[in-house]
C-alpha cells in the first residue's frame, strides 16, 4: 500500500483552556499520557495487592497493620480472610492484565507516538480516541468500587469461570455485586478498547505521511497495528461474553448454568446453560490478548535495540512478519489454556499444534535480536538495559511455554505455581520491562526533559535480578506439584517448601520496593530534570525530528515527507552514524 | 398492747415476703419429657480426613447430630418453648456462645433471644467460615482464621435457623431465635422444665429438627407444676 | 555497565539452571502405569528447554559483554548469514524438536484419554462439592443408585442426595470421605459436580482432570504403589478451595476388602 495522497489540513483546532488541554483532550499525545498515568495508578495499585498476597502465605495468621481498618470484613483484626485472599487475587490478575498491559504499551505509548511515527498530526478519530480513554476510565473506577461492596469484591479470579461466578452469591462472598462490577468494568473496558483499536487501524491505514510506505514504519508503529487488529477481534467477542455474565447473574438466563446444581444447600433455578462455554469466549478473547500484551512490548524493545546497538536488526521485514505470524497463529490456539478442562480430548491435540508452531516465529524474533548484537556498538543506558532485560525475560517465559503447550505435560503441569511463574515471567516481568525500557527512552520526548540516568539503573538492576529471584523459582515449585490459587498452605505436603515461598516473598518486597526509585525519578524528572534536546539518542524515527515535547500538532504547519525506512544507522558516508528518515540524504537501501 | 401485736405482724409480714424472696419466682412450672416411636436414621461416623487436626482430636471419630437419642427412646436436642402466651421480652445482657471445636459445633442446638449478643469463636487450628441460612432474617456468612477474635451477631427476628460451615461440609448446627425466656433443649433422659410461669393460657412448643415441630396448649392458674409430654415420628431414612 | 550485565545473566542462568540439574525440585514419586510415559516427556522436554535457555541466555550475555560501549572506531557489522540463517534455524532446530515432541507426546496423553476403561474395572463415582471431596461404591448390587440434587442434605451426611427409601439401588452404596482403591486395579472413576467447577489433582497419579458442572467426565487408571496420597482441587471454587482435598488411600487387595466391608456397616 502506497503513502496517503491527502493529509487533513487540520485534524481539530489548537486546544484552549484547562479542559481542553488537560481533560477532554482531543490530542493522541494527552491521551496516550493519560492513559498511561492510569497504567501506572494500577500498576501500583495491583504490586500493593500482590505484596499482600505473598505476606499472607508465608505468615497467614500476622495482623496486617491498618488492613483491618480499611477491610474490616475481608481482613478482621487485620488477618486477610481465605476470601479476601482470593479477592486481591482477582483484583491484581484483572487490574495488571486489563488496567496495566493492555493500556500503557498499547493505548500509552501507542497512542502518543503512533500519529507521530507515520507523520500524521493526530489519530484519525480524535474524539472517538478521547471517549476510549474515558470510558476505559470508568470502567477502572466500577472495578475499584468492588473494594467498597460489603460482601467483598470478586473471588472467582480475573478469569472468572462459571458457574462460580454466574450464580450469584450462593457461591460465597464476593460473588454479589462485587462479581457484577467486575463484569460491568470489564464490559466498559472492552469498548474502550474496540473504539481504541478502530482508530489505531484507520489512521496507520490512511494518515501516513508522504513517502511512509507500510514498510518504511518503524517496527514499533507494527506492532501497534498488528495488535490493534487482533484487539479489534478480540475484545468484540469479551463484550458480549460479560453480558451473557451479567445476564445469567442478573435475569436469570442460563447461557454458562446446567441444572441441578446445589449450590450452599440451594438448588439453583437455573438450566440448559454450559460452564465451558464461558471457558471458550474467555479464552478465545484471552489468548489473543496475552499477545496484545507482548507484542507492543516487543515493538517498542526493538525500536529501542536499533537505536542503542547503532545498526539496524538483521531484518526488520522478518520481525514483521514474524509479528504477523504470531497474531494470526494467536486464534487458534485458546484451548491450550482448557486441555484438562473436559472438552474432548482430542480438541485437546489438535490445539496444541498450532501452540506448538508458535514457537517458530517467537524464535525467530529471538533470534533475530541475537543476532543483530553480534558486531553491534550497544549504547547502554536504562532504556537500552531494560530492553536487553526483556531479551533474557522473553527467552526465559517463553521456554516454559514449551511444557505446557503439551497436553500430556500439562496433565502433570495445570494449575500449579509452574504456570504462574510462566505467564509472569512473560507478562508480569517481560512486557513490564517493554514498558520501562519506553518509558526511559521517550520520556525526553514527551517531557522535554532527561530522566535521572543513575537512578534508572539502580532500578534496572535491583529490578532485573529481583524478578528473576521471584519468578524462577515459580517453576520449581511448580514442578514439585505446587497448586496455585491457594490462600494458605496448610497440608504437610507443602511444609518443606515454605522456605522457597519464604524467599519468593522477601525478593517480591524488595523488588516492589525499588520501583518507588522509578516512581520518585519519574515525578522528579518530570519537574526538575535536565532539559532534553530534540534527539538525545541520535534516533532516526520521526518523533526525534520534532521539539521536546511535540507542539500540539506535533509537526507544526510542515507536513513530514519520508524518504527511507528508520534504520538507517551505521551508514556508510553520512554526516554522523545515522540519517534520520526525513533527511534526503542519499542511503544505500530503504 | 396493740402496738406490740402491730410489730409482730409487720415482723411475720417481712418475714413472710422474705420467704416468699428466696423460696424462688412464683408461677407454674410445665414440664415433661420428648420421646421418639419407630426407628431413628442411623447417625454415621464422621471422616475427618480432610482436616488432619480436627481429624486428630476424634480418635473414634463423631457421627453426625441431626438425632440425637437417650435411654428409653429419649429424644435429644428439641427446643421447648413457650410459643404462644408469653409477652414478648427484651434480650439478656450476656451472650450465648457457641463454638467451633474439633470442627464441631457445640452446642449442636443453640437457643438464645432476639436482639441477644450471639458469640461465635474458632477454638481450631483451621480456619472456619460460619454460615446461618435463615429465611427471614438477614443472611451473613464470616470467616475466623485460627487464632482470631469471636464474632459477635444478632438476629432480630424469631426463627430456627440451620447453620452449616462453609469450608467443612458435615459441619451443621442450628440457631433458635425466640422471642422470650421460657425454653429448654433435651437432653440425657429427654426431660424439660419450663418455670415461672404466671397464671394463663399457654402454647407449649417442640422443636426438632430432622422431625418438625409440635405443639401442646396448657393452662397454669396457680403455682402448680402441669406435664406435657411429646411423641416424635422417627423415621429410619 | 555492558560488561556488568553479561556477568550477571551469566550468573542468574547457572544459579537458575542448578536446581534442575541437580535434581533438586522433581516430581512425586510416579504410582501409576501410565505416568512414565509423562515423566519421560517431562524430562526430554526438560533437556530441549534448558539448552534452549541457557543457549540463548549465554548467547545473549556474550554479545552484550562484547559487543556494547566499545572503543572509538569500532566497526559495527552485521551477522554472517544474517536473518536468512536466523530464521533457518529457527524451523529447523526449533520447529522440527518442538513439533517432534508434540507428535512423540501424543502417545502419554493418548494413554490417558483415547483408551477405553476395562469391562472389569472397578467403578467408583466422586463428587466435588464445596469444599470437600466424597466418595461412593456401588455396593453389592454393582449399581450405582440415582442423585436427587433436591434431597442433598449434608447434615445428615447424605452428600450426594440418595433416596435409599425409594431407590432400591441406592440402599447398598457405600459413601466414604476417602478414596480407598485396591493395588493394581482398574479403577473407572466417574466425576460428578455438585455445585461449581472443580478438579481433580493427584500428582503421584500423573492425573488431573476437572470436573464440570452438568458434564459427565471419567477418569481411568491403576495404582502400582500401596500409600495415601493426596487428592487436591485445582480448579478456583470459592473460598475454601485451599482446603479442598481428600486422601487416596491404595491398599492391598485384602486389605482393601476388610476395609469396604467396614465402611457398609457405617451406612
Amino acid at each position: 500500500m502506497e503513502d496517503a495522497a491527502v493529509q487533513p489540513a487540520h485534524v481539530h483546532a489548537p486546544p484552549e483552556g484547562f479542559i481542553r488541554k488537560f481533560v477532554f483532550s482531543l490530542d493522541h499525545k494527552m491521551i496516550g499520557k493519560q492513559y498511561y498515568g492510569l497504567a501506572l495508578v494500577a500498576v501500583f495499585m495491583g504490586m500493593v495487592l500482590s505484596w499482600f498476597m505473598r505476606f499472607h502465605l508465608v505468615w497467614p495468621d500476622a495482623k496486617i497493620p491498618g488492613l483491618g481498618a480499611i477491610a474490616p470484613t475481608g481482613a478482621p483484626g487485620g488477618v486477610i480472610t481465605p476470601e479476601y485472599y482470593l479477592s486481591l487475587l482477582t483484583m491484581h490478575g484483572t487490574l495488571m492484565v486489563f488496567f496495566v498491559l493492555t493500556n500503557a504499551p498499547f493505548a500509552g505509548f501507542g497512542n502518543y507516538f503512533l500519529p507521530i511515527q507515520i507523520g500524521a498530526e493526530d489519530m484519525a478519530f480524535p474524539r472517538f480516541n478521547m471517549m476510549s480513554f474515558w470510558t476505559t476510565f470508568v470502567a477502572f473506577v466500577v472495578l475499584v468500587l468492588a473494594f467498597f461492596i460489603p460482601d467483598g469484591p470478586p473471588i472467582s479470579g480475573w478469569t472468572a469461570y462459571a458457574p462460580l461466578s454466574a450464580v450469584g452469591k450462593d457461591a460465597g462472598p464476593g460473588l454479589g455485586w462485587g462479581q457484577n462490577l467486575w463484569a460491568m468494568s470489564i464490559a466498559l473496558f472492552c469498548i474502550g478498547q474496540l473504539l481504541g483499536s478502530l482508530n489505531f487501524i484507520a489512521t496507520t491505514l490512511d494518515l501516513r505521511a508522504k513517502g511512509m510506505t507500510l514498510m518504511r514504519m518503524p517496527i514499533c508503529t507494527w506492532a501497534w497495528f498488528i495488535t490493534s487488529c487482533i484487539g479489534l477481534l478480540a475484545f468484540a467477542v469479551l463484550l458480549p461474553a460479560c453480558l451473557l455474565l451479567l445476564l445469567d447473574r442478573m435475569a436469570g438466563t442460563s447461557f454458562f448454568i446446567p441444572s441441578g446444581l446445589v449450590v450452599s444447600d440451594r438448588l439453583q433455578n437455573h438450566a440448559g446453560g454450559s460452564p465451558l462455554l464461558w471457558q471458550h469466549l474467555f479464552w478465545f478473547f484471552g489468548h489473543p490478548e496475552v499477545y496484545i500484551a507482548i507484542l507492543p512490548a516487543v515493538g517498542i524493545v526493538s525500536h529501542v535495540l536499533i537505536t542503542s546497538m547503532r545498526k539496524p536488526l538483521l531484518s526488520a521485514k522478518v520481525m514483521i512478519y514474524s509479528m504477523m505470524s504470531i497474531g494470526f497463529l494467536s486464534w487458534m490456539v485458546w484451548g491450550h489454556h482448557m486441555f484438562v478442562s473436559g472438552m474432548n480430548p482430542f480438541s485437546s491435540l489438535l490445539f496444541s499444534f498450532p501452540t506448538l508452531t508458535i514457537t517458530i516465529p517467537a524464535t525467530i524474533i529471538t533470534l533475530i535480536w541475537l543476532g543483530s548484537l553480534f558486531g553491534a556498538n550497544i549504547q547502554i543506558n536504562s532504556a537500552s538495559l531494560f530492553a536487553l532485560g526483556f531479551v533474557s525475560m522473553f527467552v526465559s517465559g517463553g521456554v516454559s511455554g514449551f511444557f505446557l503447550a503439551q497436553p500430556s505435560i500439562d496433565i502433570y503441569l495445570h494449575a500449579t505455581y509452574f504456570v504462574v511463574g510462566h505467564f509472569h515471567m512473560v507478562m508480569g516481568v517481560a512486557a513490564i520491562f517493554g514498558i520501562l525500557s519506553g518509558t526511559y527512552f521517550w520520556f525526553p520526548k514527551m517531557s522535554g526533559r532527561m530522566m535521572n540516568e543513575t537512578l534508572g539503573q539502580i532500578h534496572f538492576w535491583i529490578t532485573f535480578v529481583g524478578t528473576y529471584c521471584i519468578f524462577m523459582p515459580f517453576h520449581y515449585l511448580g514442578l514439585v506439584g505446587n497448586v496455585r490459587r491457594y490462600s494458605s498452605f496448610v497440608d504437610d505436603f507443602m511444609a518443606p517448601l515454605m522456605p522457597v515461598h519464604k524467599f519468593i516473598s522477601i525478593a517480591a518486597f524488595i523488588t516492589g520496593a525499588a520501583q518507588l526509585i522509578f516512581l520518585y525519578n519519574l515525578i522528579h524528572s518530570r519537574f526538575r530534570g535536565k532539559i532534553a534536546p530534540e534527539n538525545p539518542w541520535n534516533a532516526t524515527s520521526l518523533e526525534w525530528s520534532i521539539p521536546s515535547p511535540p507542539p500540539w500538532n506535533n509537526f507544526g504547519e510542515k507536513h513530514p515527507v519520508v524518504f527511507h525506512d528508520p534504520y538507517q544507522y551505521g551508514v556508510k558516508g553520512s554526516k554522523g552514524d545515522f540519517v534520520m528518515q526525513d533527511s534526503p540524504e542519499q542511503v544505500v537501501s530503504g | 398492747m396493740r402496738a406490740t401485736a402491730g410489730y409482730v405482724v409487720g415482723i411475720a409480714a417481712l418475714a413472710a415476703c422474705a420467704v416468699i424472696v428466696h423460696a424462688g419466682p412464683s408461677g407454674g412450672t410445665v414440664s415433661g419429657k420428648v420421646t421418639y416411636e419407630g426407628t431413628p436414621a442411623k447417625q454415621k461416623p464422621i471422616d475427618m480426613s480432610k482436616e488432619p487436626s480436627c481429624a486428630k482430636q476424634h480418635p473414634t471419630p463423631i457421627t453426625s447430630e441431626t438425632v440425637v437419642t437417650g435411654p428409653s427412646n429419649a429424644l435429644d436436642n428439641v427446643v421447648v418453648y413457650v410459643s404462644a402466651g408469653a409477652p414478648d421480652e427484651s434480650a439478656p445482657g450476656q451472650a450465648a456462645k457457641f463454638e467451633q471445636k474439633g470442627c464441631q459445633y457445640i452446642p449442636h442446638v443453640l437457643v438464645f433471644q432476639v436482639n441477644q449478643t450471639l458469640e461465635i469463636s474458632n477454638a481450631d487450628q483451621t480456619s472456619h467460615n460460619i454460615h446461618p441460612l435463615p429465611k427471614v432474617n438477614r443472611e451473613w456468612n464470616k470467616s475466623q482464621p485460627p487464632g482470631s477474635a469471636p464474632i459477635d451477631e444478632k438476629y432480630d427476628k424469631p426463627e430456627f435457623i440451620p447453620v452449616k460451615c462453609n469450608i467443612h461440609p458435615w459441619m451443621h448446627g442450628n440457631f433458635a431465635v425466640l422471642k422470650n425466656s421460657h425454653y429448654a433443649v433435651t437432653e440425657g433422659e429427654g426431660g424439660f422444665s419450663l418455670a415461672g410461669l404466671p397464671p394463663g393460657k399457654y402454647t407449649i412448643t417442640a422443636w426438632h429438627e430432622s422431625y418438625g415441630d409440635q405443639s401442646q396448649d396448657v393452662t397454669i392458674s396457680g403455682n402448680e407444676t402441669k406435664t406435657v409430654n411429646f411423641v416424635f415420628k422417627a423415621k429410619p431414612y | 555497565m555492558g560488561k556488568f550485565f553479561g556477568v550477571i545473566l551469566v550468573l542468574i542462568t547457572l544459579v537458575s539452571a542448578y536446581p534442575i540439574v541437580t535434581h533438586k525440585f522433581v516430581q512425586p514419586v510416579d504410582i501409576s502405569t501410565h505416568g512414565h510415559a509423562i515423566d519421560e516427556q517431562l524430562a526430554d522436554t526438560m533437556a530441549e528447554a534448558g539448552l534452549a535457555f541457557v543457549g540463548a541466555q549465554l548467547l545473549l550475555a556474550f554479545f552484550v559483554w562484547k559487543f556494547s560501549n566499545r572503543k572509538e572506531g569500532s566497526k559495527v557489522v552485521h551477522l554472517p548469514g544474517g536473518a536468512k540463517l536466523m530464521v533457518a534455524t529457527a524451523f529447523i532446530l526449533v520447529g522440527t524438536e518442538v513439533l517432534a515432541l508434540g507428535v512423540l507426546g501424543q502417545k502419554a496423553w493418548a494413554d490417558v484419554y483415547f483408551t477405553a476403561p476395562k469391562p472389569d474395572a472397578m467403578q467408583i463415582q466422586a463428587q466435588a462439592g464445596q469444599f470437600a471431596f466424597y466418595f461412593r461404591y456401588p455396593g453389592a448390587d454393582g449399581k450405582f443408585g440415582p442423585l436427587h440434587p433436591d434431597k442433598i442434605d449434608e447434615g445428615n451426611q447424605n452428600y450426594f442426595g440418595l433416596d435409599p427409601a425409594n431407590d432400591v439401588e441406592a440402599r447398598d452404596d457405600i459413601v466414604t470421605a476417602e478414596l480407598t482403591i485396591p493395588i493394581n486395579r482398574e479403577i473407572h472413576l466417574l466425576l460428578h459436580a455438585k455445585d461449581v467447577g472443580h478438579s481433580f489433582y493427584v500428582r503421584e497419579l500423573r492425573l488431573q482432570q476437572d470436573f464440570v458442572p452438568g458434564l459427565d467426565l471419567s477418569l481411568h487408571f491403576t495404582a502400582t504403589k500401596t500409600g495415601k496420597y493426596e487428592i487436591v482441587c485445582t480448579q478456583l471454587c470459592g473460598l475454601g478451595h485451599y482446603n479442598m482435598k481428600a486422601y487416596l488411600n491404595v491398599l492391598p487387595q485384602d486389605e482393601f476388602d476388610k476395609w469396604l466391608k467396614d465402611r457398609a456397616a457405617e451406612q
